[in-house]
């Protein structure tokens, strides 16, 4: 394993919002989902990037560990970093070595329940000490047109961190009027307050600063005119899901 | 030994013996360990005097930023008498003493130079009674006359094409900080006395040059003590003897550093490390019962609000070049002494309090000295207050007190000096941005058009060779370092003949430690364009003279700000070059040269006037503030890039490394709780490492650019942000400053 080498978008040194304390977070290249409210397109694409080994890519990380204090430490995401599952793996093998907190941030689109993929999804759990799962919908029809995919094997993956004793954190992005309805958040709720082993869950509030991204890959931008939640949208979400600040 | 009964209760004994502020403080003061739940709100006194403190600065800003100037008298410790906030509530005022007679009133200071004191007066609209113009040309001399009497054709090349800038030629030079605290501790009389022996024991009776300085240095010095004490009875004190109580020895501190700022006017009038000292006095009269927490609290807040109203008469292109009016009034919390105990009192916590009681202000220019041992609770309350007010800044102790003790101040921004034995000769800064220029083009000054350096052969390859291009740097840089140190010579010994500052000096040992502090600007555009001739290929652009106007770059290069060696290491070894090179010049009267990485927001002015850069600069926009990395250099957040600048060793930039950073309060987590916790991890992170400094501001970008489009709201008219090495209100800056700080990178995680 030790020539194992991923495709890296972007590195951010300073990442505070990703996880528990301080964190040096890895954005990692390609997704396969296309979630209209995307807010870093750049990473789609499977082709470009920077190779890393995992080495390199954790000896880079380490000379953050002064920064990270009690609960700091290393977060993977994307992209989607289940798609380069071997390379995540290692670099959190590599981190465990040495006691640091691994965090992995994940929409769940590449979950398969079949012993192919949960062999190598095992491995990386053994190595995994939080995972920040993006709910992005509930009811999967509006999945699909959301993000392109169908959310049963998201929500099969929910259910098997659960089992396996995996902490979690739950979190949503609250696009007004495409994923903040009454009965969608209930049923959300209701599906959250199923896990066991849920730690946090986090309303993460649209935001517009991703439209100049699209631009740039020359894209269309599918929720041009939506505005952003407002407060008290964020409130009723939030009570919805009773997330207590 | 000498006794006094005001310090009764005092331990030790070498302090009585000899003048030993330091070792006072060491044997009495009490460190404090918890939190910040004793401090006490503002009284009535204070509301009411801070309210009319701000109604005075409303009214000033409303006249274009000046309230009033003297124009008939010239300052001096004598030439007024008692001033207050307002004659009404003058009852109030706990701690007294102004400038001039009236509150924010800016005195008439010739010293300098004349013709700065009258085309300040008169840009604002003021006319100085002509005699002064009479009197300091044809009957005396100013500091500005003796250096341009003395200045070769070459000095004023290096000053008129701003390779060298910012120079202490006009104004006092600053940077001195006067051991205040004696005033207090011992009274004047006896500091009379000792300057006296000082006077006899100065030399063996030779009358050589030093000699004959010295005894009149030390006579002057001994003139301004006695004069201190006449100021001080203006107000109805009898300063002779030392102050008996924490009132007392506030007042007795204040009037030492009314007498600094009463006679110079440098950028720099620092206050220094009075906290832990004042605590001493206030612990003492907390225990005997005879003040409230409160009533400590109140004396603290008065003192502060006076420091917040010291103000300089200034001409428009000194503005220009520190912006938002400031006076590096430096003043120091916090610490840990040789010792290895924490030096953090209640009263560190007292005048970071000031910050709440009064609001967010970028005087006194409040400084924690910092270390990841210092106490938790400390280092949270500190954190807590910069979330909030933006004000403070962080100097690592570790790295300074091994250097220079435990009992240092900070005499400038960031520049450190040991209180009460060392002066320091202030020093500008040398623009390395365009001494590389000037290796590219054979001394010739691109924006100018002179040849301003010597005539070397220029580079007339297409593509510079990394090699060729470090060679004629070097040679550069050896020419630039040594013009650079014999301009200052000059500066220095004029200052010293024609603006002695006897009133710190007096409050400073006799036999005085001298550093000689040089500085860098540009620092990493030299690094980045340096970085992309080794790194990428550098094409020259030039025009039909044959001169290198813009260069084109091709391919990727490390930039430094990314934790990256390749670039980091051009900028180490950048520093290291440079401070040999000025290491092998005669620095006046034997001074220690230092060097260092700040550039204050004069980085504005400097970017003006330095052309096209290989790294992608374009000329005329600003160069980075002191050792930030280049605009938009940094691609991988905040932490690569304080590593970067954690690199650059300390011990070649002595008198100071400084490094603004803003962080955006979402990115710095959810919770007040969370952010400040963060906050206190990043600096333990960073000055771990071994960095020096790190001014840190919490806010949006939206929040800068409300600001400047309706200063007008109530809640920006102390809206306060640390720029390199100062804080400043965000409105006082000019429209040009203002945009600058907006394009700074805001480190904010999406």
């Amino acid at each position: 394993m030790e020539n194992i080498t991923g495709i890296v978008n972007n590195i951010e040194t300073f990442g505070l919002v990703d996880g528990p304390g301080v964190r040096f977070v890895a954005f990692l290249q390609g997704c396969n989902m296309r979630c209209k409210y995307c807010h870093n397109p750049e990473t789609w694409d499977k082709n470009r990037g920077k190779e890393w080994t995992a080495e390199d890519l954790f000896n880079r990380a380490y000379r953050y560990k002064g920064y990270w204090g009690k609960d700091g430490g290393i977060t993977i995401s994307g992209g989607e970093p289940l798609l380069q599952i071997e390379f995540v793996t290692e670099v959190f093998r590599l981190a465990k070595e040495k006691g640091v907190h691994t965090t992995l941030d994940t929409s769940g689109q590449p979950f398969k329940n079949d012993p192919a993929f949960l062999n190598k999804f095992n491995e990386l759990l053994k190595y995994t000490d939080l995972v920040m799962l993006d709910l992005k919908e509930i009811e999967t029809d509006k999945h699909k047109s959301l993000t392109g995919f169908y959310n049963e094997n998201i929500l099969e993956m929910a259910k098997y961190l659960s089992e396996k004793n995996i902490k979690m954190w739950i979190r949503h992005v609250l696009v007004p009027d495409h994923t903040d309805d009454q009965a969608g958040l209930i049923k959300l709720n209701k599906f959250i307050k199923s896990l066991k082993t849920v730690d946090r869950v986090e309303i993460l509030p649209y935001h517009t600063l991703g439209i100049v991204k699209w631009a740039e890959e020359k894209l269309d931008y599918p929720l041009e005119g939506v505005p952003v939640p407002t407060d008290e949208q964020i409130k009723r979400a939030e009570e919805l899901l009773e997330i207590k600040n | 030994m000498t006794n006094f009964e005001q310090w009764e209760g005092f331990k030790g004994r070498l302090w009585k013996e000899e003048i030993n502020t330091r070792d006072f403080i060491q044997k009495n003061y009490k460190p404090y360990e918890g939190d910040s739940s004793f401090l006490e709100g503002p009284t009535e006194a204070t509301n009411i005097l801070w309210g009319k403190l701000q109604e005075l600065q409303k009214e000033e800003r409303a006249k274009g930023g000046i309230l009033d100037m003297e124009t008939e008298v010239v300052s001096t410790l004598t030439a007024y008498g008692p001033g207050y906030i307002d004659e009404e509530t003058k009852d109030l005022e706990k701690i007294v003493g102004l400038q001039t007679d009236k509150p924010l009133k800016r005195a008439f200071m010739p010293f300098g130079g004349i013709r700065m004191a009258i085309s300040a007066c008169e840009t604002n609209g003021y006319k100085p009674n002509p005699k002064f113009e009479k009197i300091f040309t044809e009957y005396s001399r100013t500091h500005n006359q003796g250096v341009f009497d003395a200045y070769t054709p070459e000095m004023k090349k290096l000053r008129h094409n701003k390779i060298v800038t910012g120079l202490p030629d006009t104004y006092g030079r600053g940077r001195i900080v006067g051991d205040y605290r004696r005033v207090a501790l011992y009274g004047i009389d006896y500091l009379i006395k000792k300057k006296n022996e000082d006077l006899i024991n100065c030399g063996d009776g030779t009358m050589t040059d030093d000699v004959i300085r010295t005894r009149e240095e030390v006579a002057l010095q001994i003139r301004a003590l006695y004069d201190m004490k006449k100021m001080a009875s203006t107000y109805g004190f009898d300063i002779s003897g030392p102050a008996k109580n924490a009132k007392e020895a506030c007042q007795w501190l204040y009037f030492g550093y009314l007498a600094a700022i009463k006679t110079q006017n440098g950028a720099a009038m620092s206050v220094g490390r009075i906290s832990t000292f004042l605590d001493i006095y206030i612990q003492r009269d907390l225990e005997k019962g005879i003040i409230t927490e409160s009533e400590a609290q109140e004396l603290i807040d008065h003192m502060v609000m006076k420091f917040r109203m010291v103000k300089f008469a200034r001409i428009p292109s000194y503005n220009q070049l520190f912006s938002g009016d400031p006076v590096w009034a430096t003043l120091e919390v916090g610490g840990i002494g040789v010792d290895g105990r924490s030096m953090v009192t209640k009263t560190c916590y007292r005048f970071l309090h000031t910050l709440e009681n009064m609001g967010p202000s970028p005087e006194p220019n409040l400084t924690v000295l910092y270390s990841s041992a210092l106490p938790e609770n400390f280092k949270k309350y500190a954190a807590e207050i910069s979330i909030r007010t933006s004000s403070v800044q962080y100097e690592n102790d570790d790295v300074m007190k091994p250097v220079w003790g435990d009992d240092y101040s900070i005499c400038c921004c960031v520049s450190a000096t040991q209180t009460g034995k060392e002066m320091q000769f202030f020093g500008a800064r040398a623009n390395l941005a365009k001494c590389l220029l000037y290796a590219i083009n054979g001394g010739v000054d691109v924006v100018t058009r002179e040849q301003v350096g010597p005539p070397y052969r220029p580079i007339t390859s297409e593509y510079l060779d990394y090699g060729e291009v470090i060679s004629k740097f070097e040679n550069m840089m050896d020419w630039l370092a040594g013009a650079y140190v014999n301009t200052l010579n000059l500066i220095q010994y004029m200052h010293d003949k024609y603006y002695y500052e006897a009133a710190e000096m007096a409050l400073i040992d006799t036999d005085v430690r001298r550093t000689f502090a040089t500085g860098i600007a540009g620092f990493s555009h030299v690094v980045d364009s340096l970085s992309a001739i080794k790194y990428a290929k550098v094409k020259v652009i030039r025009d039909q003279d044959g001169i290198a106007v813009d260069y084109e770059t091709t391919g990727d290069f490390p930039r430094y700000g990314n934790d990256d060696d390749r670039a980091d290491d051009i900028a180490v070894w950048l520093l290291k070059t440079f401070l040999d090179k000025i290491k092998r010049h005669h620095t006046y009267r034997n001074s220690e040269p230092t060097t260092s990485i700040l550039t204050i927001t004069s980085n504005v002015v400097y970017g003006k006037a330095t052309g096209n850069m290989p790294n992608g600069r374009r000329a005329g926009e600003p160069l980075s503030p002191g050792a930030n990395p280049s605009y938009n250099a940094e691609q991988n957040g905040l932490l690569a890039s304080l590593n970067s600048v954690a690199k650059l060793p300390y011990c070649w930039a002595l008198d100071g490394i400084s490094n603004t950073q803003t962080i955006n309060p979402d990115a710095l987590g959810h919770t007040e709780a969370e952010q400040t916790k963060n906050l206190v991890q990043v600096m333990d992170g960073y000055f771990d490492q071994g960095a020096h400094h790190l001014n840190v501001n919490v806010f949006g970008k939206d929040k800068l650019i409300d600001a400047m489009e309706h200063p007008e709201k109530e809640e920006y008219a102390n809206f306060t942000i640390r720029v390199s090495g100062y804080a400043v209100k965000f409105i006082d800056l000019t429209k040009e400053q203002q945009m600058d700080v907006i394009s700074r990178t805001c480190h904010a995680t999406m």
